[in-house]
């Protein structure tokens, strides 16, 4: 293929001009780079996902070694701060540059495998009440009406006090309480594709309700799905770091955010960088899946736009 | 109307006594509740006595039935750590969940409302944008994160507010900005939306050919109409922040529901954490409730559905 570009020669008109069509490929692509939310989206994913993947080569020491003599060394900018520790090192001597670069892993892998659990029960729900409307439709809405009552903090943080916290109880409690935004929009979805002609066009043909959910939906709901998936991915990055700073989250000596900025809370008064780093990690990670979840939608859909 | 009423008010039946199985059946998943209470060290002998006084030892479905039999009454049983009933300890600290919850809220509909408005009268320009980075950031920011970032400026750096407790309407300052900031983004991108399409409607046009002042085109005639989700909207939001002040009141040490189910879960006080899920889910059933009635008596479309 020597060019990818579609061209027809304006012949009519006379003038010999040349009437340029982008394929579907280039528009994506110009919406794309064009989109600044989703640049800035997706480069602070890479970086934090390249982090996570090369966190042992970045990070100058071993997260969870304690060095007595060491506490409370200052950042880099403070007074008595070394290039040793470039963030400082915390009330145990362990290494705060280290520790923030590992706990990027803990925030980006409960993260995903939430949205992977909430999605297939989201999506699972989602889809049974829009295909087969009716009785399933009602039941479905009524379960998720049911959840949105419950609050979601609370009672993260008490089965996780009762079960006992680690990463495993964790990623399944918050999976089971985040499926609702799944379920409401894919619900929705499915309902208006439900509605056009190719599914009793399918039905007509005799393919079975499984062939017509997974190929004739499913393709066409995976757009939103992967857009809900971003934004759900930074809500449950929130939701563990708010676990963890209740102390009902992921345990000590782990270096999650969240915890840090629990463990940190003690000194905040006269180290503030105790709390501000980690917490500023949070901050941009959550606000790249924000924007990269916006832009996606954007990009892949703009008639829709709000 | 009265049709729409009852049945609405049906379902929000159905979904309390859902509800009030699931928190019955939260406390329950840890395994035997028995030792839970009777705490770590506890010998056989203590534990079954207190299986034999809770009646742990009788069937899950007679325990959950005489548990809300009780609970309808007002009775949540006794609270082993404070040695009170429950009602009590919670009818002690809800008022202050209330007033920070109201708080949280009028300052959230005082900072989006105008905003949302400011941004649909003038898209895309600075103000828009200005508006639209505040609600995204407002989005990210860890709710606990900026209310500790608040204590070290105003508390800690400018000595401006008290940084813990709950005594005087000073203390209320900061867990409001904290707990009401996030729910800004969902107001003002829903306010801004409902602005943009009613300013495009066919009745506004009207108004303005018909030589009425603008501001009074945009309150009378436009926000009227973009507030109905809006006030929907604000029912549900305070369900979700009375749910989401544990995070907040334990920040600040406020001596609320929140706080009370945190140190509650800490201490393994049951009876309490089941109570306050329940009654923090009936409250947000309740306003869901009162939410819909008002929808339909706002908008009459809603009823015939």
């Amino acid at each position: 293929m020597k060019t990818a570009e579609t061209v027809i020669e304006s012949t009519e008109s006379g003038l010999g001009l040349e009437v340029v069509f982008p394929t579907p490929g280039q528009i994506m692509r110009r919406r794309m780079t064009r989109h600044k939310g989703f640049l800035f989206g997706g480069g602070v994913l890479v970086l934090v996902l390249l982090m996570a993947i090369l966190a042992p080569v970045i990070a100058p020491h071993d997260p969870y070694h304690q060095e007595l003599t060491q506490r409370l060394i200052p950042p880099i900018w403070g007074e008595n701060g070394t290039w040793q520790h470039p963030l400082g090192t915390d009330n145990l001597g362990r290494d705060y540059f280290s520790r923030v670069v590992y706990g990027c892993r803990i925030s980006l892998l409960i993260g995903f495998a939430c949205v992977v659990i909430a999605a297939v029960i989201g999506a699972g729900l989602g889809l049974a009440a829009g295909y087969f409307g009716g009785r399933v439709d009602m039941f479905v809405s009524f379960i998720i009406t049911v959840r949105l009552a419950m609050p979601a903090v609370l009672v993260a943080v008490a089965v996780v006090a009762l079960i006992g916290g680690s990463m495993q109880i964790v990623i399944l409690t918050l999976g089971c309480l985040i499926w609702d935004r799944f379920a409401v929009v894919l619900r929705a979805t499915t309902q208006q594709i439900r509605s056009m002609d190719y599914i009793p066009a399918a039905q007509a043909a005799g393919c079975s309700t499984f062939w017509i959910v997974s190929r004739e939906i499913l393709p066409n709901l995976l757009n939103n799905l992967v857009v809900i998936a971003t934004l759900e991915v930074g809500r449950a990055i929130l939701l563990e770091a708010a676990l963890s700073f209740l102390g009902m989250g992921v345990q000590p000596p782990t270096p999650s955010w969240g915890l840090m900025i629990s463990e940190g809370k003690e000194f905040m008064l006269f180290d503030p960088y105790l709390i501000t780093i980690p917490g500023a990690a949070l901050f941009i990670l959550v606000l790249g899946m924000n924007l990269l979840g916006d832009g996606l939608r954007d990009v892949t859909a703009p008639e829709g736009k709000a | 109307m009265l049709i729409y009423t009852v049945r609405r008010l049906g379902l929000a039946l159905l979904v309390a006594i859902a509800v009030s199985m699931v928190s019955f059946m939260l406390i329950r998943m840890s395994g035997d509740p028995a030792i839970a209470l009777a705490g770590e060290n506890a010998s056989a002998e203590e534990i079954e006595y207190v299986r034999q006084q809770y009646g742990f030892d009788r069937p899950v479905i007679v325990q959950y039935l005489d548990w809300g039999y009780r609970a309808l009454q007002g009775d949540f049983g006794e609270s082993p750590y404070f040695n009170q009933p429950v009602t009590t300890v919670i009818g002690d600290r809800i008022g202050v969940t209330m007033t920070l919850g109201l708080c949280a809220l009028t300052f959230a509909v005082l900072l989006s409302i105008p905003m949302g408005v400011l941004a649909a009268t003038r898209p895309n320009t600075w103000i828009d944008r200005t508006a639209l980075s505040i609600s995204v950031m407002g989005q990210a920011m860890p709710s606990f994160w900026f209310g500790l970032i608040m204590i070290i400026f105003f508390g800690v750096y400018l000595r401006w507010l008290p940084i813990s407790g709950s005594d005087t309407w000073a203390h209320y300052v900061m867990p409001t900005i904290a707990l009401g900031y996030y729910a800004t983004p969902a107001f003002m991108r829903l306010t801004r939306s409902g602005m943009l399409e009613v300013l495009a409607s066919d009745h506004i046009r009207t108004a303005r050919a018909k030589g009425l002042r603008w501001p009074k085109i945009l309150y009378k005639h436009a926000l009227r109409n973009a507030i109905i989700p809006v006030v929907a909207l604000a029912a549900v939001q305070l369900g979700f922040m009375l749910g989401g002040s544990i995070v907040i009141e334990s920040v600040f040490a406020i001596h609320g529901i929140g706080y009370l189910a945190w140190q509650s879960i800490g201490r393994s006080d049951l009876p309490v954490v089941q109570a306050i899920v329940l009654l923090l889910s009936i409250i947000y059933v309740f306003l869901t409730f009162l939410s819909d009635l008002m929808n339909a008596f706002l908008d009459p479309r809603i009823r015939v559905r």
